[in-house]
């Protein structure tokens, strides 16, 4: 069993905290109990490298992630096999994002770190910005990197598939969605959309900040990593 | 108000091929958030977007809004308009805004 989260944030979101360094996330994960996680940032794979070497040396998995707004501005969870495959995918995202420059004052700081958790360096271009790339486009991208794609917080009003495209769209093989911990209960949520029961579902945290990490929680039932591509792809 | 003469008074491209000439209009709603639109847009309005993803055509069917119509340039990719032209479903395409477009609508209807 693996006890996992697999959306958290680092201080690369402009709205993520700056004390969300790859060592925090590892360590307070490790407290809470959870075996993996993944490293999510908004449209940036930046910090993916510090934090699964982190990762490394306080026995928790990191998975290779990145958090895309796509042009409906609907944010997809994306997973990827290796950092390599994330990096791929984030230089085609980066690209794709219009060129405005972030403003620290009001979005918040977007820092790249390194695994001792030093600043290396810092993202000019705002992250939180929709890639002028379509939904389906994606899909084809993620899957080429062999990663996983994940609809993001399906049942929240905003950045969400159902609320911005009205449902799942059939045209792409969608297995597996997360929903927020804005819903509590998860069978009560899938019984009033039964469309969804089909979709594995993951709950995440989508923590901004050390504290909202989650709880040995939520779990899939997977013997090692190369499982959960399995179960959630699958 | 058909839609052949809101073509032709609003100087829209017309993207599909089903037949629309005499297809009424009686009113319009603009929206983007198609979760939105599924549960307001209503029979026989214009409904004005800039969302080109392939889900407008099923809104478009629920709500039996008599076209859709793409704003400031937007355009729907081929396999949209394949799927709208299955389902019957009539897009139009101009390169003003909702708010030009609306208001050239409005005073149309009201002629």
């Amino acid at each position: 069993m693996i006890y996992y989260d697999f959306h958290i944030h680092s201080a690369l979101s402009p709205c993520g905290d700056n004390d969300m360094t790859p060592n925090n996330i590892v360590n307070m994960a490790a407290l809470s109990g959870l075996d993996a996680v993944a490293i999510s940032d908004h449209n940036s794979a930046g910090n993916v490298r510090a934090a699964m070497a982190a990762g490394k040396k306080a026995g928790v998995t990191v998975l290779p992630a990145m958090e895309v707004e796509t042009e409906e501005e609907v944010h997809i969870l994306t997973l990827y096999p290796s950092a390599d495959a994330a990096e791929a995918v984030a230089r085609e995202v980066y690209n794709a994002l219009p060129d405005i420059k972030n403003r620290p004052e009001i979005f918040g700081e977007q820092l790249i770190m390194d695994e001792e958790d030093n600043i290396v360096g810092t993202e000019e271009k705002l992250l939180i910005s929709p890639a002028a790339l379509s939904i389906n486009r994606l899909f084809d991208m993620v899957k080429e990197a062999g990663g996983l794609f994940i609809p993001a917080h399906v049942d929240r009003h905003s950045y969400s598939v159902l609320t911005n495209l009205g449902f799942i769209p059939d045209d792409i093989d969608i297995r597996c969605i997360e929903v927020s911990r804005n819903t509590a209960d998860l069978a009560a949520y899938i019984d009033s959309r039964p469309e969804l029961a089909k979709y594995k579902v993951l709950r995440n945290s989508d923590a901004h900040y050390l504290g909202d990490i989650a709880q040995r929680d939520a779990f899939l039932e997977a013997g090692g990593i190369r499982d959960i591509f399995r179960i959630l792809g699958g | 108000m058909k839609i052949s003469e809101l073509v032709k008074k609003l100087d829209l491209t017309v993207l599909t091929d089903s037949e629309y000439s005499d297809r009424g209009i009686s009113g319009c709603y603009i929206g983007d958030l198609l979760s939105w639109v599924m549960g307001r847009a209503q029979s026989g309005d214009v409904w004005i977007t800039i969302m080109n993803n392939i889900n407008i055509v099923a809104v478009a069917a629920l709500t039996d809004c008599a076209c859709i119509l793409l704003c400031e340039g937007v355009s729907a990719p081929e396999n949209i308009v394949n799927k709208a032209d299955e389902e019957g479903i009539i897009i139009l395409q101009s390169e003003k805004t909702a708010y030009q477009l609306a208001c050239e609508l409005s005073a149309e209807i009201q002629k």
